[in-house]
C-alpha cells in the first residue's frame, strides 16, 4: 500500500494547476465561487479554452481526438478545477453519448457526432426520463414507429437539464409494445429544431431554470439517427449510466464547499467570537471533514482498481449515496454559517428581485444551493435505488 | 391536565381553515409570492374581518385572545396553507411590544392593527449580533439614531416600525437598550424577498432624527421586552412549522399512495413506507413542543424561555427531517417551485433561521439547564 501518488501523477498535478492558474478566466471563476449563473456562453467558453489544450474529452480514445486519461488522472483534473472554482464539463454529449457512440455506434456517426461535440457544434441533452417513468425508466412510452426512411416519434420526456440550450437531444423510444419493457426501447438522436418538438421550462424551487418538459408531436427522425440495433437501446442505456456514474462521488465538489463553509465560518460572528470558534459549529465541520477525508480515500481505491481495468459495480453505488450525503450535509453546513442571511432569495421568477442582495457576499447562493442540491440523491439513480442495488447484490451472495 | 382546546379556539381553528383552504389555494399562494409586494392586502383585509388578527391580542388591549394557545392555534393554521403575510410581525413582534410598553397615543394603534388597517414591523436584528439578543451597536444620541440594522422581517409592508438603539453600555451589555417607534417614511429601506416568502429589509440609520414621542417604553430597559415578544414569536413560528409539516406529511402520504413506479404504488416499498412512519412519530413529537412552549408562555421567563429554546431546537431538527425526507420521497416533482410541497419545504427549512436557530438555542437551553 501506498497513498501518494506516483511521480508521473505528481507532475501531472502540476501541470493542470499551471493550466488552471492560467487559462480559467477570472470572472469565470468568481461567478462559481459566488455561485451565481454560468451562462451558456460561459460553458462554451470553458469547454473550447479546455478543447484547445486536448483535454476536453477526457475519457474517450485518442483515435476519437480524446485525452485518453485514466481514473486517476480524470480525478486529479476534477480535485483541481473542482479548488480552483472552475465551471463543470457538461457531461451529456462528452461523457454520456459519445462513449456509446464509440462503444455501439456506426463510422458514419462517430464521423459526423463526435467532432461536433468537441468543437461545440452541437449541445446535447439527455432525454431519458417521462413523467411516468422516472426510477422505473424501462416503463417509458415515448413512441417511435419506423414509416420508411423514418421515425415518427410521440410522446413527452422530462427533466431535460438544460434542454433550453440544446439543439440535439439523446433520446430512449419505445418501437416495440409487444415484448418485455427492457426489450423493446431504442436509442435515437434527435435533431430539437424538427417540427412537432416544444420545449417548456420548469422552474426548479430554488427559482432556477435548469431542466425542462420535451414534447414530440410526429416528429419525423431520419433512420440513419438509430444507434446501435433497434430494440437494443435498453442495453446502450445502461452502458451510459456506467459513464454517468463516472466521479460519482463528487470528491472534489465537496472538499471545496467544505471549504467555502471554514471561509465562512471564519468570516461570521456568534457570540462576539468567529463562528468557527463556536464548539458546535465547529463540531458538526469536523464531523463532515472526518466522512469526507473516509470518503475520498474509498473514492481513490475505487478510482484505482478501475485505472486496472476492475469494473467499479456496487461501489459506484456506495460511492454515489455517501457522496450525495456528505455534499448536502455542507450545503446544510453553509446554510446554518450563513444565520439569518440564508433568507434573502434573489430568483429570476420574483419580480423586483435584480437588487442587490442583502448580506455578505458568500451568504447568498447558500439556501438556493442546499435546495438545489436536494437533486442529487433523486436523480442518476436515486439514493433508494441504489440502496436497493447493493442490498439485492449482497443478500443474494448470501443465499 | 387538560389537552383539549376551548370552544372559541376551535371555533377559530375550524373558521381559518375553512377560509385558507377556500381563498389561499396554490395557485393563489403562488401568485402572491412572485408579486411585487410579496403579499395580498385582500388577503390581509379578510384576515383581519375573521378577527384573525384580534386573536392575537387580548381583551385588554381590544382583542379576544393573545395567549399562548391562541398563538399557536392561528400560527398552525397559518402554516398549514403557507400563508406568507406578515402577521407574525405585524402582531406579535410589532403589537406585542405596543402592547406592552406603548404610552396612550401608541396604544392607539393597536385598535387599527387588529382592524388591519396599520402594519408593524421591528428593526433589532444586526449584522454581528447573529442571533443574539443583548447585541446591539445601534446607537441613540443626541436624538440620533446611528446604525445598521439588518434583515427587517416585514419591514416593507410596514407603517411603523419599531427600532431598537443603545443609549448605553456596551455592545452586548443587557442594559442599556431602548425602543423607538418610527414611521417607515423616515427611514431609507433596502428591501428582498426571502426563500421561504415574504419580504425583509435593510436599514442604514445615518441621523434619523427621534423626537421623544416616538419614544416605546423606558430609557435603556427594553431587553426583558424583547425577550418576551421573542418568547411569543418562537411560539408562533414553531406552530407555524407544524402546521407546514402537517401539510408536508399529508402530501408525502398522498403521493405515496398514488405515485406508481414498477406497477406498483411506491408507498409499498417499505424502504418508503418505514421512513413515512418516522415522520408521523417525529410529528407527535413536534406537536408536544408546540404545546410545551405555548403552555408556559405565560410563565415566569426562565421556565418561558426553556420551553421555548426546547420547541426551537427540537422544530428545527424535525423540520429538516421532514423537510428533506418529503422532497427525497417524493422524488423530481418535489424539486419544482409550481407543486404545493416547494413552497412548504422552504418555510419548514427557513424557519430555522428565525429567532435562533437548532444550534443557538441548543446552547441557551445548555445554559439554563445548567443553572
Ligand atoms: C434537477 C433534475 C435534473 C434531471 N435531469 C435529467 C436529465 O437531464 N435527463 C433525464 O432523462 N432525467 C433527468 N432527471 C430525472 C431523474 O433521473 C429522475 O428524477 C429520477 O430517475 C427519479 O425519478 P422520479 O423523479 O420520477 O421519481 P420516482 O421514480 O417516482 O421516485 C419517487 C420516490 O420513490 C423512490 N423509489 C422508486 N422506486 C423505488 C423502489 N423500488 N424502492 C424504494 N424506493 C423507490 C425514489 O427513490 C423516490 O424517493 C433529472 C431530475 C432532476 C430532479
Amino acid at each position: 500500500m501506498d497513498l501518494s501518488y506516483t511521480d508521473e501523477e505528481r507532475a501531472f498535478q502540476a501541470e493542470v494547476r499551471t493550466f488552471l492558474a492560467e487559462k480559467l478566466p477570472k470572472a469565470m471563476s468568481e461567478k462559481v465561487r459566488l455561485g451565481s449563473g454560468l451562462t451558456k456562453e460561459d460553458l462554451e467558453e470553458w469547454h473550447s479554452i479546455l478543447n484547445a489544450r486536448g483535454w476536453l474529452a477526457q475519457n474517450w480514445p485518442s483515435e476519437f481526438g480524446g485525452a485518453e486519461w485514466d481514473a486517476v488522472q480524470r480525478h486529479i483534473f476534477e480535485e483541481e478545477a473542482s479548488l480552483a472554482n472552475a465551471p463543470r464539463i457538461v457531461p451529456f454529449g462528452l461523457a454520456m453519448l459519445a462513449p456509446v457512440l464509440q462503444k455501439f455506434g456506426s463510422k458514419e456517426q462517430c464521423d459526423r457526432w463526435l467532432p461536433r461535440i468537441l468543437d461545440g457544434s452541437d449541445w446535447w441533452c439527455q432525454g431519458y426520463s417521462e413523467p411516468g417513468a422516472g426510477s422505473d425508466l424501462a416503463s417509458l412510452k415515448t413512441r417511435a414507429v419506423r414509416e420508411g426512411d423514418h421515425y415518427i416519434v410521440n410522446g413527452q420526456k422530462t427533466w431535460t437539464t438544460l434542454g433550453q440550450y440544446a439543439n440535439m437531444i439523446f433520446c430512449l423510444v419505445r418501437t416495440n409494445t409487444e415484448v418485455k419493457n427492457q426489450e423493446g426501447i431504442s436509442f435515437l438522436l434527435i435533431d430539437m429544431d424538427t417540427p412537432g418538438i416544444e420545449v417548456r421550462p420548469i422552474i426548479l424551487l430554488d427559482g432556477t431554470h435548469e431542466v425542462n418538459e420535451v414534447w414530440f408531436t410526429d416528429v419525423k427522425v431520419p433512420v440513419e439517427n438509430l444507434v446501435g440495433e433497434e430494440d437494443k437501446g435498453w442495453t446502450y442505456a445502461k452502458y451510459l449510466l456506467t459513464h454517468e456514474r463516472a466521479n460519482i462521488a463528487g470528491v472534489g465538489s465537496s472538499n471545496a464547499g467544505l471549504e467555502a463553509v471554514k471561509r465562512m465560518a471564519k468570516a461570521e460572528m456568534s457570540g462576539g467570537k468567529p463562528l468557527s470558534e463556536n464548539p458546535h459549529f465547529a463540531a458538526r465541520v469536523a464531523q463532515v471533514e472526518i466522512d469526507l477525508m473516509a470518503m475520498s480515500l474509498s473514492n481513490l481505491r475505487i478510482i484505482s482498481k478501475a485505472a486496472k481495468g476492475g469494473a467499479p459495480g456496487l461501489e459506484a453505488s456506495m460511492l454515489k449515496i455517501s457522496g450525495t450525503v456528505i455534499r448536502q450535509e455542507i450545503n446544510d453546513l453553509a446554510r446554518r454559517a450563513a444565520g439569518m442571511y440564508a433568507l434573502p432569495f434573489a430568483s429570476e421568477a420574483v419580480e423586483g428581485s435584480n437588487q442587490p442582495e442583502l448580506g455578505p457576499e458568500h451568504s447568498r447562493p447558500v439556501a438556493e444551493q442546499y435546495f438545489n442540491n436536494r437533486k442529487i440523491s433523486i436523480f442518476g439513480g436515486s439514493n433508494e435505488v441504489q440502496r436497493e442495488i447493493i442490498a439485492k447484490t449482497t443478500l443474494g451472495r448470501m443465499q | 391536565m387538560n389537552f383539549e382546546l376551548t370552544e372559541e379556539r376551535q371555533m377559530l381553528q375550524d373558521s381559518l381553515r375553512r377560509f385558507l383552504r377556500d381563498r389561499y389555494d396554490v395557485p393563489t399562494r403562488n401568485a402572491i409570492l412572485e408579486s411585487e409586494s410579496g403579499m395580498s392586502s385582500d388577503i390581509w383585509n379578510q384576515l383581519a374581518e375573521l378577527g384573525v388578527l384580534g386573536a392575537l391580542f387580548t381583551e385588554e388591549d381590544g382583542g379576544f385572545g393573545g395567549k399562548g394557545f391562541d398563538i399557536a392555534v392561528v400560527f398552525e393554521e397559518l402554516g398549514r396553507a403557507g400563508v406568507v403575510e406578515p402577521i407574525l410581525e405585524t402582531c406579535i413582534l410589532g403589537g406585542g411590544l405596543i402592547a406592552a410598553l406603548g404610552n396612550e397615543t401608541q396604544n392607539g394603534l393597536l385598535e387599527s392593527i387588529i382592524g388591519g388597517e396599520t402594519r408593524l414591523a421591528l428593526a433589532h436584528s444586526e449584522p454581528r449580533a447573529r442571533y443574539d439578543l443583548n447585541r446591539v451597536e445601534t446607537r441613540c444620541e443626541g436624538g440620533k439614531l446611528n446604525g445598521h440594522k439588518t434583515m427587517s422581517l416585514g419591514a416593507p409592508n410596514a407603517d411603523h416600525i419599531i427600532i431598537s438603539a443603545r443609549e448605553s453600555g456596551a455592545v452586548d451589555d443587557k442594559e442599556g437598550i431602548s425602543l423607538f417607534l418610527v414611521p417607515v417614511s423616515d427611514l431609507e429601506l433596502r428591501s428582498t424577498p426571502m426563500m421561504g416568502g415574504g419580504m425583509a429589509a435593510d436599514i442604514w440609520l445615518e441621523n434619523v432624527v427621534v423626537t421623544e414621542e416616538m419614544r416605546l417604553g423606558p430609557v435603556g430597559s427594553a431587553l426583558p421586552y424583547l425577550e418576551t415578544v421573542y418568547a411569543a414569536a418562537i411560539t408562533a413560528n414553531c406552530a407555524q412549522t407544524l402546521g407546514a409539516m402537517e401539510t408536508a406529511t399529508r402530501l408525502t402520504t398522498e403521493y405515496l399512495q398514488t405515485r406508481k413506479q414498477f406497477g406498483r404504488p411506491i408507498g409499498t416499498f417499505q424502504a418508503l413506507a418505514h421512513r413515512l412512519a418516522d415522520m408521523f412519530v417525529e410529528l407527535e413529537q413536534a406537536r408536544s413542543a408546540v404545546i410545551g412552549v405555548a403552555g408556559y408562555l405565560e410563565a415566569d421567563p426562565k421556565l418561558r424561555d426553556k420551553h421555548a429554546s426546547m420547541a426551537k431546537n427540537l422544530m428545527g431538527r424535525i423540520g429538516r427531517l421532514i423537510g428533506e425526507e418529503s422532497i427525497q420521497m417524493h422524488g423530481g416533482i418535489a424539486m419544482t417551485q409550481e407543486y404545493e410541497l416547494a413552497h412548504i419545504a422552504k418555510r419548514i427549512i427557513m424557519a430555522d433561521h428565525l429567532f435562533g436557530d437548532v444550534d443557538y438555542h441548543l446552547e441557551r437551553f445548555i445554559a439554563m439547564s445548567a443553572a
